[in-house]
């Protein structure tokens, strides 16, 4: 597929980065943003896309999304919105070695689609024991070192993690959650949990790690990024830390801020993430710490095939699939939370960006033209046939949805249209 | 949300835990059980309720005793009773867990006993079933992990009710290891559907499940003061892997400190009853002194325990 001269015109433009949010026609050539507003002298559309009605906006950058499959999962994003996307080390086997990011990369350039943005293990095979070669996975291609899921048991492996990581100047994530807290728990220790028989991951899980990954990080001086938050208390230690000057960004799973531990139900595996769902007032300061821009979104997207999740609750694998309900999900929760389009917007665009460091997640002239247009108001029923990834395990089956991608342009070329 | 244990009348359909039963419904089963309980003194134990009818053991986990009872019951109904050992079966060669149901299904099971030892895996059967257009086959929960084992807590509402008539007045304590107790867990939940007055959880904190009081009980970490007064005395099994470790010091100083002696128990009202649902550790919750005594109503759990079972398939097989 050739770059397109390509005017989108007629949309309402929504720039977070900017603070731009109007009526302007966009100008797309060789691949970038050419103009914004009037058309650069001598443009000659191959195409117009008539984006009347629609939000035009930067294509969506994702921190967190488990690619299963290459293809499937870069189709899905793209429907999604999203441009460009972080891929956590917890592949098989686990982003180690520099040959595998390198082949990942190449891979997914060739795919064409999404960007992809590989997280390098922080150590060896995960196993939370030898550093991994963070130079040469780095040159490869890895724009942060994280350990996924998987423990580092030794805290003096993750401070001397932190310490080399912080000489060559690189961002580690975690996910906070003491592991032996955490050991055997399934569901957030609490009532729902209590009443259903579930082994319960306390509060405490989070917040331990949390607190000793802020003062590793004081010591080292390491970039930090805390994945996932689940809780209140975690938010309120992160805001904490931010307020006395540490350079720490987190994030929030997209499920989190819509679901709790009463949506178990009936054990349904739907409701299983790591970290779990907890209680509505959990779920309130997650929402409270996204409004106000102390944590971004991520998708979480975790395609699990049928097996996985057709087993009983403490032994399904968690998880949900997030590429294609990210936008639509962050859309509902604007809506109810009363948060402006373009502050929403932010936190699943340039807000990340920023968290990766790369240029993306703003449609600016001379920049990447990585972009999304939707309809906001277009209603869509979430079903096993409008979803693209090869992953249908979400709790939001059957969800109304209210906004729907129409186009995604990436590098300039539409990759995908309704 | 529609409780899977009904159908579209409100009738059961399935018995997989006490939890959302509404008190006719466990008053129906109490009193069909009563019905029953003359069978098991005839010469000929057997109505023919169940005549025709395949009755499936799936005990993903053993348990000799309650699969024994629900054959027991099974059979005084004339069904025919076939018992899986999954556990040393199909499992252990990789089938999972609804494609063993699938197979049992095309084999014309009318009824699955399920005991395993993971929480929820019976609704995940029951949902199942209902997906593929089978909700004419029942399931029973005989005891899924930590959740609910309702058979028991409804026969320990039929000896309470036996002994003590009315619910009303009742205090009642559940004394031991509540975290791990899938029958503590149906007995609260049948002791407030029944509107018992109140009822206690006994325990040291490392046993108690988080927010247990959110499920209507009050909390007890002094075995005396929640023995004081009770009506009712309800033990649980402390099983020997919790012993040991970082939940408890030894089965020693647990049966110092929550142990049932006669000193102990008469703290409790004079005519207070002490139940157990079996296998007793002896010299661990309780003393064989309480065990044995004129206060222990354990062995008659055992024989409602049939009759209980008996009025559950009934039931389910009607509606």
């Amino acid at each position: 597929m050739q770059a397109q001269n390509i005017h989108i015109r007629n949309g309402r433009l929504v720039d977070p980065k900017s603070g731009v949010d109007r009526q302007a026609d966009v100008f797309v050539a060789d691949g970038l943003v050419q103009a914004i507003g009037a058309a650069p002298t001598g443009f000659v559309a191959d195409r117009v896309i008539d984006a009347a009605g629609r939000v035009v906006c930067p294509g969506l950058v994702d921190l967190s999304a488990r690619l299963s499959s290459l293809d499937s999962e870069l189709v899905a994003a793209v429907a999604g919105g999203v441009t460009a996307l972080a891929c956590p080390p917890d592949t098989r086997p686990p982003l180690d070695e520099p040959e595998l990011v390198e082949r990942l990369v190449r891979r997914s350039e060739a795919i064409g689609l999404a960007h992809v943005y590989p997280i390098g293990a922080l150590t060896q095979q995960l196993a939370g024991e030898k550093l991994s070669e963070m130079v040469g996975l780095s040159r490869a291609g890895c724009i942060a070192f994280s350990q996924a899921t998987k423990p580092i048991f030794d805290t003096q492996v993750l401070l001397r993690a932190m310490q080399y990581a912080a000489n060559f100047g690189y961002a580690i994530r975690l996910q906070p959650q003491d592991h032996y807290l955490a050991r055997d728990g399934v569901a957030h220790d609490g009532e729902v949990a209590s009443r259903l028989g579930l082994s319960g991951i306390p509060v405490c899980a989070e917040t331990l790690a949390i607190s000793t990954a802020l003062h590793l990080a004081a010591e080292t001086g390491v970039r930090l990024h805390l994945s996932k938050l689940s809780s209140a208390a975690g938010v309120a230690l992160v805001r904490e830390a931010r307020n006395s000057g540490v350079k720490v960004s987190c994030d929030v799973a997209i499920h989190h801020l819509h679901l709790s531990e009463t949506d178990i139900g009936y054990f349904d595996s739907h409701a299983r993430f790591d970290p779990p769902l907890r209680t509505s007032s959990d779920r309130e300061a997650l929402r409270a710490a996204v409004a106000e821009g102390l944590a971004v979104v991520c998708s979480d997207h975790t395609p699990v095939d049928e097996d996985g999740k057709q087993l009983p609750f403490g032994e399904a694998l968690p998880g949900a699939i997030g590429l294609e309900l990210l936008l639509p999900l962050v859309l509902k929760w604007a809506e109810e939370a009363r948060v402006p389009l373009s502050a929403a917007l932010a936190r699943v665009t340039c807000d990340p960006a920023a968290v990766l460091g790369i240029e993306a997640g703003s449609i600016s002239v001379g920049q990447r033209a990585d972009i999304c247009i939707f309809d906001p108001q277009e209603p869509w029923r979430v079903t096993t046939e409008t979803l693209r990834s090869k992953g249908k395990n979400t709790p939001c089956m059957g969800w109304e949805m209210t906004g729907r991608v129409c186009a995604t342009l990436v590098s300039g070329r539409v990759v995908f249209e309704l | 949300m529609h409780n899977p244990q009904l159908n579209a009348n409100g009738e059961l359909n399935h018995l997989l835990s006490i939890d959302g039963l509404p008190r006719d419904v466990l008053t129906h089963i109490l009193d069909t059980a009563s019905s029953f309980l003359e069978v098991s003194d005839r010469d000929v134990k057997k109505v023919p309720l169940l005549r025709g009818k395949s009755v499936f053991n799936l005990f993903f986990e053993n348990s000799t005793r309650t699969r024994t009872t629900f054959e027991i019951a099974a059979k005084r109904l004339s069904a025919d009773v076939i018992n899986l050992d999954v556990a040393r079966s199909s499992t252990a060669k990789g089938e999972t867990l609804l494609d063993t149901v699938d197979n049992l299904v095309s084999m014309h099971a009318d009824m699955f006993v399920v005991r395993h030892a993971s929480s929820g895996a019976p609704y995940l059967i029951a949902e199942h079933l209902r997906r593929t257009g089978r909700d004419d086959v029942h399931v029973v929960n005989a005891g899924d992990g930590r959740h609910a084992h309702p058979t028991q807590g409804l026969l320990d509402m039929f000896t309470i009710r036996h002994f003590k008539k009315d619910f009303s007045n009742l205090t009642v304590a559940i004394v031991g290891d509540i975290l791990h107790s899938r029958v503590a867990r149906s007995d609260m939940h049948a002791l407030g559907a029944l509107g018992a007055a109140e009822v206690r959880a006994v325990g040291p904190q490392t046993l108690l499940p988080t927010a247990i009081e959110r499920m209507g009980v009050h909390v007890f970490k002094d075995l005396r003061e929640g023995i004081r007064g009770c009506d009712v005395v309800i033990m649980l099994r402390l099983q020997n892997e919790r012993m040991n470790g970082a939940l408890l010091p030894s089965a020693g100083e647990y049966f110092k400190c929550y142990g049932l002696t006669p000193e102990i128990l008469a703290l409790a009202k004079e005519d207070a009853i002490v139940m157990h649902p079996g296998p007793m550790n002896r010299g661990v919750e309780i003393d064989s002194a309480v065990a044995d005594g004129p206060q222990a109503v354990i062995l008659s759990q055992v024989t409602f325990g049939i009759a209980v079972r008996m009025a559950v398939m009934s039931i389910l097989a009607g509606n």
